[in-house]
C-alpha cells in the first residue's frame, strides 16, 4: 500500500469529481486525478501516472513507467496491488447483495 | 551470484558498486567500523533484500532499517480499536489488506472477520466511499493508516463525502508522518546514524524541504531515492560523497518523480482535513511528539473516533506489547531480526508475533523471505 503503481489514463469518466479510467498492467480501474489535474482534463488521456491507492499522484514518462513496473514486479508489489484491486471488486459486489 | 540476471542494468550496478567501494575506502570504513546509513522507507528495505544489496555493497557500509513501514509501527492498541469498531452492529469496516494480519491483543482483523464481523479489504478509500453510497443503512468505516503517501487519499475522500453529504462514511484516522520519528531517532543517544536514504513516494507528496532539519540541525546527509536497485546504489554513493566532502544537505536522486515542493493539491487537502495530534504512539518507538494526525473539528461528522468514542484520543489505554517480541529493538536498528530469540521460531510470516513479520516491507519478513538460507549459513 506504500508504493504507487504506474497506469495509463485512458478516459475521463467524471469531470465534476475529477475521476478517470486508468489501465494498470491490463486491468482497468477508475482513479481520481484530482492531484494531477490541470484546466484541460482531456490532456491527461494517454499520459502515464503513478497511481497510489486509487489516486494518480504524479505524471511520469513512459520509460519511467516501464522501469517502475519492472521494479515493482521484482518486489512482488505489482501482483499484490492487482490482487488488491480484485479484492475491492469483490468487496463492492458484496455490498450490492447486502 | 547471478549478477547479470538480477539487475536489468548490470553494467551500471557494477560501476556504482565500484564507486561506492572506492568512496568507502577513502572514508576508511570497515566491517568493524562501518558507516551506518538508514533507509527510512519499508519499500527500500524490501528492495535492498530482494537484490541482496547489503551483501553486494562494500562491507564498510551498513544499512539500518528504519521505521518506514506503517503496518509495522502500528501499536496493538490501534488494532484492538479497529476490531472494537468492526464488531459494532451495522458497521462495514474497510481496510487495506496489509493491516488484516497484524496481531491485536484479542485478535487480528482477519480473525475478527472469520468470527463474523463485516470487514472488507479494499484497494482504495474510494471503494469505501462507494460502499457507503450503496449501503445507506450501514455505517462504513475506513481504516486510515499510513504515511504521507496515503494521507492525501483519505483527506480527499473525506472532502468528497462532505460534498456529497455521505453521512454514513467515516475514517478511523491513524495516519502518521515521516520526519518526526527521524528526529526522535536522531535524539536517541544510543543511535549511531551517519546518513539517510529518504523515502521516494512520501517525498512525492511532501517534497524535500521537510527533511531540511536533518542536515541543518543534525549535520547528517539525506538523499531521496527511487526504488530500482541502481537508484538505491546511486543514493548511497551520494550520501557517502557528502560525508567524504564534509557536507550535509538534502539531495534528490528521484527528481524525475519527486518535486522539490511536493504535490500542492495533496498538501492542501491534508492541511484542510487534518491537524497534528500533540503526540502519537508508535510500536517499538513509544510516544513521539507531533507524529500523528487527527481529523479537524470541521470534519468531525466523518471522524470514526468521534462517532464511536474509540481511538487514541479517547481515554488512551496503553496495551503492553507481546512478551518476547523485540520489534522495537529491531525497528530502531539496535538488533538485527535474526538476533531476536523469536525469529523463525515463535514468529514466522504464517504466524507472526510482531508486526515486522507481517508486512513484506517489514525488516523481519524481508530477512525471512530473501535471506533465510543465507542467514542460516552464516
Amino acid at each position: 500500500m506504500c508504493l504507487g503503481i504506474p497506469g495509463r489514463i485512458t478516459a475521463i469518466t467524471d469531470t465534476g469529481r475529477l475521476m478517470a479510467m486508468a489501465e494498470v498492467s491490463g486491468v482497468r480501474r477508475e482513479v481520481s486525478v484530482a492531484c494531477i489535474a490541470s484546466a484541460d482534463l482531456q490532456a491527461l488521456i494517454g499520459q502515464w501516472a503513478l497511481i497510489h491507492v486509487g489516486f494518480a499522484m504524479a505524471l511520469i514518462d513512459e520509460d519511467e513507467a516501464q522501469k517502475t513496473l519492472d521494479a515493482l514486479r521484482d518486489l512482488g508489489e505489482a501482483q499484490e496491488t492487482l490482487e488488491q484491486m480484485a479484492q475491492s471488486e469483490k468487496a463492492l459486489a458484496e455490498g450490492t447483495l447486502a | 551470484m547471478k549478477f547479470a540476471s538480477e539487475f536489468r542494468d548490470p553494467t551500471a550496478a557494477r560501476a556504482l558498486l565500484a564507486a561506492i567501494a572506492a568512496m568507502a575506502d577513502r572514508l576508511g570504513v570497515t566491517r568493524e567500523k562501518p558507516v551506518h546509513i538508514m533507509e527510512i522507507c519499508g519499500g527500500h528495505t524490501h528492495s535492498i533484500f530482494r537484490y541482496g544489496l547489503d551483501k553486494l555493497i562494500h562491507e564498510g557500509v551498513e544499512f539500518i532499517h528504519g521505521p518506514g513501514c506503517p503496518v509495522c509501527v502500528l501499536p496493538m492498541a490501534r488494532v484492538d480499536e479497529c476490531v472494537e469498531i468492526a464488531e459494532r452492529p451495522g458497521v462495514i469496516f474497510t481496510t487495506f489488506g496489509d493491516a488484516m494480519r497484524v496481531p491485536g491483543h484479542r485478535k487480528s482483523l482477519l480473525q475478527a472477520k472469520s468470527d463474523g464481523a463485516d470487514i472488507r479489504m479494499v484497494y482504495s478509500p474510494l471503494d469505501a466511499l462507494e460502499l457507503a453510497r450503496r449501503n445507506p443503512g450501514r455505517e462504513v468505516v475506513f481504516f486510515g493508516l499510513g504515511f504521507e503517501t496515503t494521507t492525501p487519499s483519505t483527506a480527499l475522500s473525506i472532502q468528497q463525502a462532505s460534498r456529497e453529504g455521505l453521512m454514513n462514511f467515516s475514517v478511523f484516522c491513524n495516519h502518521i508522518t515521516v520526519p518526526e520519528p527521524i528526529k526522535a531517532l536522531l535524539d536517541d543517544p544510543d543511535m549511531v546514524l551517519d546518513g539517510f536514504i529518504g523515502p521516494g513516494h512520501v517525498s512525492m507528496v511532501i517534497g524535500t524541504h521537510p527533511y531540511d532539519f536533518i542536515a541543518r540541525d543534525y549535520g547528517k546527509p539525506l538523499v531521496v531515492a527511487g526504488f530500482e536497485p541502481t537508484d538505491l546504489l546511486q543514493s548511497v554513493l551520494m550520501v557517502l560523497t557528502q560525508i567524504a566532502e564534509g557536507r550535509a544537505t538534502v539531495e534528490n536522486q528521484y527528481a524525475r518523480v519527486v518535486p522539490e515542493h511536493g504535490n500542492p493539491v495533496s498538501l492542501a487537502a491534508i492541511a484542510d482535513v487534518y491537524e497534528r495530534r500533540p503526540s502519537f504512539e508508535w510500536r517499538g518507538l513509544g510516544e513521539i511528539d507531533a507524529s500523528g494526525l487527527r481529523i479537524r473539528p470541521a470534519y468531525a461528522a466523518f471522524d470514526a473516533e468521534e462517532k464511536f468514542g474509540i481511538g487514541y484520543a479517547t481515554g488512551h489505554r496503553a496495551v503492553p506489547e507481546i512478551e518476547g517480541c523485540a520489534c522495537g529493538a529491531v525497528m530502531t536498528g539496535k538488533m538485527k531480526p535474526t538476533q531476536c530469540p523469536q525469529f523463525g521460531k515463535g514468529c514466522t510470516p504464517e504466524m507472526p508475533l510482531g508486526a515486522l513479520m507481517v508486512s513484506s516491507e517489514g525488516a523481519c519478513a524481508a530477512y525471512w523471505q530473501y535471506a533465510g538460507a543465507r542467514v542460516a549459513a552464516e
